[in-house]
Formats: C-alpha cells, sequence, structure tokens
C-alpha cells in the first residue's frame, strides 16, 4: 500500500474529489439524456408513420371484419387519408374561396386563440388549486372536508357543466363590463386544471421531513418563514409535474368546452366543422387534429420551460 | 448562572398500546461552557431529554430551565443552537445560504450575515465550499455545514442528537476532535447524545449514564485525564482514557440487568 494512501487528508477535504466526479458524470449524462429522449421521440412518431402507411397498404379495403364487427378501420383514402396528403393538405387553402388563407394558418391561429384561453383557465387553476392546498396544510380539518369533495369534483362529467356555466356567464354584467363567452371555457379548462395541481400542491407543502419542520421550530419561525423558506421551495418538485398535468388537462378542457358551447375561434370549433366536411376532404379534417396535438405539446413543454428556471429547487429529486 | 437545569423531570407518551414511559426523576444541571454527554442504550430516552431542553416536547412533570428562562423562552430567543443525526440541509440551498439560514429567518442584514457566514465556514473549514450545494458534498462536510449553522446565531448551549452517527468511523474520529475545538472556542456548553463511549469519553467534560424503562440517569462521570485537559488525538491513546472508557462501560452494564447492553458501541 502506499504511504498517501493513508496519509490524512486536511479538514476540509475528504471525499472533494469524488463529488466534482459525480458532477461531471452528472453533467454528461445529462446532455446524452437529452438527445436520446429526442431520438426516441423521433422514432416514436416513425414507427407511427410506418404503422398507418403499413396498415394502409397491405389490409384489406374494408378493414378487418370478425363476423359483422369491424375491428380494424377501412383503409380507403376516406377513411386513412395517405400521411403525405394529410401533411400536403395543410399547404393548401381552406377553402376554394378567393384569399381563403393556408390551411395550417388557419389552424395555428385557431390553435393560438385555444392556447390562450387554455393558459387563463390553467392560471385560475393554479391559483384555485394552490389555495385549496395551502389551506388543506394549514388546517388538518381542511383537509378532511375538501379532500373528499375535490376528488368527487372530477368524477363530475364536465360536458354536464359547458351549458351550464355558459348560461350564467351570459347573465353576468358588472357595470358595463359583460362576461364574454371564451371566459366560460377559460373556467371550464380550470376545473379540469385545478385538480392535479391542488393535489400536487397538497403532497409538496406536506413533504418537508419532520426533522426540517422541527429545525425550523427551534429557529422560532412563524407559519409564513415557513412556509416561504421550507414549505415552498419543498414542494417544486411535486409541483411541477402537477403543472405539466394540470396545462394538459386546460387543453382538454379548453376543446371539450369551445365544442360543447359552440365558442367560434378556436380549435374545438375547427375539429367539428372540419370533420363534417371530411366526405369530401378527407385529409383536411386532420389538420386541426395536428394542431391539437402541437397545441397539447407547446402547453406542457411551456412548463417544462419553468422547470429549467427552478433546477436548483429540484436538486433533493436526485438525493 | 447554569446552562441547563432539570429538575424532577417526567415524560410519557399515550401510545395505543398504553402509556410509555419515557423518562422518569430527571435531575440534571449543566454548568455554562461544560461539555456533557448523554449516553445510553436505545429507549434510554437520551434524544428525548435533549428534545425536552429544546423545547420539541414537553415534560409531563418536572421543570426545565435553560439559562435561568423556560425552554420556549430560550428557543425564541435562539439561546441554543441544534444538529441532529442528519445533517438536514436545504437541497435548494447553497451551503452558504444554508448556514446563514437562522440569521435570514431572523431578519439579519444581508452585510452581517455574509461576514457571519464567512466566519462560520472559516470556523469548520468549509471557506471554499460556501458556493456548492449539499448534493455536491461528503456526509462529513454536510455535517459540517450543520455544525455551522447551529453556531450561527452565537448561542451559548448546543444541543447534538448523535450528529456523527451516520459517518464513517475515519471521519467521526476528525469530527470530533473539530467539534472538540469550536466547542473550546465558542465557549458554549454542549448536550451530546450519542451512544458510543469513546466519543463520549473523548468529549465530555462529564459523561452522563442513562438506562432505559422507564429513562432514568444512573451514573455521572467526570472524565478526568491524567494531567492532560485538551482534546487532541493522542488523548485517544493515553492510558487514563482508556480508564474513563472502562468506567463509562462499567457504569453502563450496572444500569441493565444483563451483561449485553443493547444500541451501546463500545469500539
Amino acid at each position: 500500500m502506499s504511504t498517501t494512501s493513508v496519509a490524512p487528508a486536511p479538514p476540509g477535504t475528504e471525499g472533494q474529489d469524488a463529488p466534482r466526479a459525480a458532477a461531471r458524470r452528472r453533467s454528461g449524462g445529462r446532455g446524452r439524456r437529452t438527445a436520446a429522449a429526442w431520438g426516441w421521440g423521433a422514432l416514436g412518431i416513425l414507427v407511427l408513420v410506418v404503422v398507418w402507411e403499413g396498415y394502409k397498404a397491405l389490409a384489406p379495403e374494408d378493414g378487418v371484419l370478425i363476423g359483422d364487427l369491424r375491428v380494424l378501420p377501412r383503409t380507403t383514402d376516406l377513411a386513412m387519408p395517405h400521411v403525405w396528403e394529410m401533411l400536403g393538405r395543410l399547404g393548401e387553402p381552406v377553402t376554394r374561396a378567393e384569399g381563403s388563407p393556408l390551411l395550417w394558418a388557419a389552424v395555428a391561429l385557431a390553435a393560438l386563440t385555444t392556447l390562450g384561453i387554455a393558459a387563463a383557465g390553467w392560471l385560475v387553476g393554479l391559483v384555485v388549486g394552490v389555495g385549496f392546498a395551502l389551506i388543506m396544510q394549514r388546517w388538518r380539518l381542511a383537509e378532511w372536508g375538501l379532500k373528499p369533495w375535490i376528488l368527487v369534483s372530477q368524477a363530475v362529467p364536465l360536458i354536464a357543466f359547458a351549458p351550464v356555466v355558459k348560461s350564467w356567464g351570459s347573465r353576468v354584467e358588472i357595470g358595463s363590463w359583460e362576461w364574454p363567452d371564451w371566459l366560460s371555457v377559460a373556467v371550464i379548462a380550470s376545473y379540469l386544471a385545478f385538480f392535479p395541481i391542488a393535489v400536487g400542491a397538497l403532497a409538496g407543502l406536506q413533504s418537508p421531513a419532520r426533522r426540517d419542520v422541527e429545525l425550523f421550530r427551534t429557529y422560532a419561525a412563524g407559519y409564513w418563514s415557513t412556509l416561504l423558506k421550507l414549505r415552498l421551495p419543498a414542494a417544486v418538485p411535486y409541483l411541477l409535474p402537477a403543472l405539466r398535468l394540470g396545462a394538459a388537462n386546460a387543453v382538454v378542457g379548453a376543446i371539450v368546452a369551445e365544442v360543447s358551447t359552440g365558442l367560434q375561434g378556436g380549435i374545438g370549433r375547427l375539429l367539428i366543422q372540419f370533420a363534417g366536411q371530411a366526405s369530401g376532404d378527407p385529409a383536411k379534417a386532420w389538420g386541426p387534429i395536428f394542431g391539437a396535438i402541437v397545441l397539447g405539446l407547446v402547453a406542457a413543454g411551456s412548463v417544462a420551460l419553468l422547470g429549467l428556471i427552478l433546477k436548483n429547487y429540484r436538486r433533493g429529486e436526485a438525493a | 448562572m447554569n446552562a441547563v437545569t432539570i429538575s424532577g423531570v417526567g415524560k410519557t407518551f399515550d401510545t395505543k398500546e398504553g402509556t410509555t414511559v419515557a423518562l422518569e426523576g430527571i435531575d440534571l444541571t449543566i454548568a455554562e461552557g461544560e461539555f456533557v454527554s448523554l449516553i445510553g442504550p436505545s429507549g434510554c430516552g437520551k434524544s428525548t431529554l435533549m428534545r425536552l431542553v429544546a423545547d420539541l416536547e414537553q415534560p409531563t412533570t418536572g421543570s426545565i430551565e435553560v439559562f435561568g428562562k423556560t425552554p420556549d423562552r430560550a428557543r425564541r430567543d435562539q439561546d441554543y443552537g441544534i444538529a441532529f443525526q442528519q445533517a438536514g440541509l436545504l437541497p435548494w440551498r447553497t451551503v452558504a445560504e444554508n448556514v446563514g439560514l437562522p440569521l435570514e429567518i431572523h431578519k439579519t442584514g444581508k452585510a452581517e450575515r455574509t461576514a457571519r457566514v464567512a466566519e462560520l465556514l472559516e470556523l469548520v473549514g468549509l471557506s471554499d465550499f460556501g458556493g456548492r450545494y449539499p448534493d455536491q458534498l461528503s456526509g462529513g462536510m454536510q455535517q459540517r455545514v450543520a455544525i455551522a449553522r447551529a453556531l450561527a446565531e452565537r448561542p451559548r448551549l448546543l444541543l447534538m442528537d448523535e450528529p456523527f452517527g451516520a459517518l464513517d468511523e475515519m471521519t467521526r474520529e476528525r469530527m470530533q476532535g473539530e467539534l472538540a475545538r469550536i466547542a473550546g472556542e465558542t465557549g458554549a456548553a454542549v448536550v451530546f447524545v450519542t451512544h458510543s463511549i469513546p466519543e463520549a469519553v473523548f468529549l465530555s467534560d462529564r459523561v452522563v449514564v442513562m438506562s432505559p424503562r422507564p429513562g432514568r440517569i444512573t451514573d455521572a462521570l467526570t472524565m478526568s485525564f491524567a494531567g492532560k485537559t485538551g482534546r487532541e488525538e493522542g488523548l485517544r491513546e493515553q492510558a487514563s482514557f482508556f480508564e474513563m472508557v472502562t468506567a463509562v462501560r462499567e457504569a453502563l452494564h450496572q444500569g441493565s440487568p444483563t451483561t449485553a447492553v443493547r444500541g451501546v458501541e463500545t469500539r
């Protein structure tokens, strides 16, 4: 054994190299993981395209039937347009009328409209969800009283609410301000968005170990400084996935609410409208579907950006 | 004035199985600047006793004074600093921010805080690590940060619940040396909960031996090492050190009906 390995390290240096090496490994691994994630994503889309086109080419025109029951769809151009036709259609005008915008532009505009409404719903859901979580964390009695209702709220079908919210909204008039129809849609979106946020935020606020809470007690820290310096930072790793779920829920809620309240201008309306024209222009109906998918990804991706900003609060996740 | 005065303290816990007597008839005074270890097998209530002093639990009977005040008052006045077996650093804060946490909570000015944190990091030998995050430190370094944090408000009393229990033997001995130095430099009284006999002997002015069911103090041994008062590494190899280790071990065994004292490390 060499003498250097048994020589006592000067104070404050033990294990110094190991963490550094670990940090190097971590940062290198993260870059590779990101690349791998994109690679798998692209591969997934490719597989989807191959399956779609492969089925269309190989399966019988009338689909696969067991008795009278069709278990796999027809492969006609009407039921399953080619991938390139669907994508190509995006670059053509919406209608043959003079001055009609291109399909992708119309879809993008509608998607942005819906995104705005969903974002408003998400914000309302964030405020309401975190508010509920704060109340439930503060008072055990509130948790017992509120939690069952919050769970039940999600068992009520959203569709049942939409017309009611719209008709209530239309009666709201404060001075010269009138309740706009899009706000009804945002409220319904928030109804779906608040749930995962409330559940995630509550778990996060309750996550600090007893040891940490006691440490703050020994500092004679009050409710607010414990909340700001311990509970909220500790809640971040729980909140981020909850916010992402909330964002996805807000988009679904907004689209469904647009359809059921008949709101113009959003992607929900476009989905219904173009689906009605599918017999004459099958590829066109897929435009808003792609738009809705991108919309969901953008919404979830925006929250992921939030995660990057708050990355120091996620250090606990690795430990 | 004494740092801690415990008189006639008892503590019972109500559990589903009935009432558990954790502590019974505890009388103990700790002088200012005195280093006292509480040692005993698992379940003897040594941690509970420390938690009573820290005002994290309330005694069922008897009274406790910390610098002549109630534990509640002493806690609010930040008369003591505390460290647990787990360092318990907040992972989203840098080392410097963790050390400065109590100062931040007590609204100490930024300039003063920065200066105090630098001083504390110097004291525990981590001056170069202020910008690191806890997950980038070894267990021993994390525990140093926790000790620095406990000292932030210049407490005259330090409460430590097996702070080196999770460390390996080598690191542990080095940390004991560091703690002896720090306790000497700050002049703070220390209540140190441990179940390692050599650790208690090396660090303490007085070793308080406890026995379980119910938790009682069975003995209190004043450590005296022929002609030596300092806590240098060499002390561990002195004959008087071994005598004290033997004395504590015997005191522990007398307090227990069986010869094997469970939960006590005699290494």
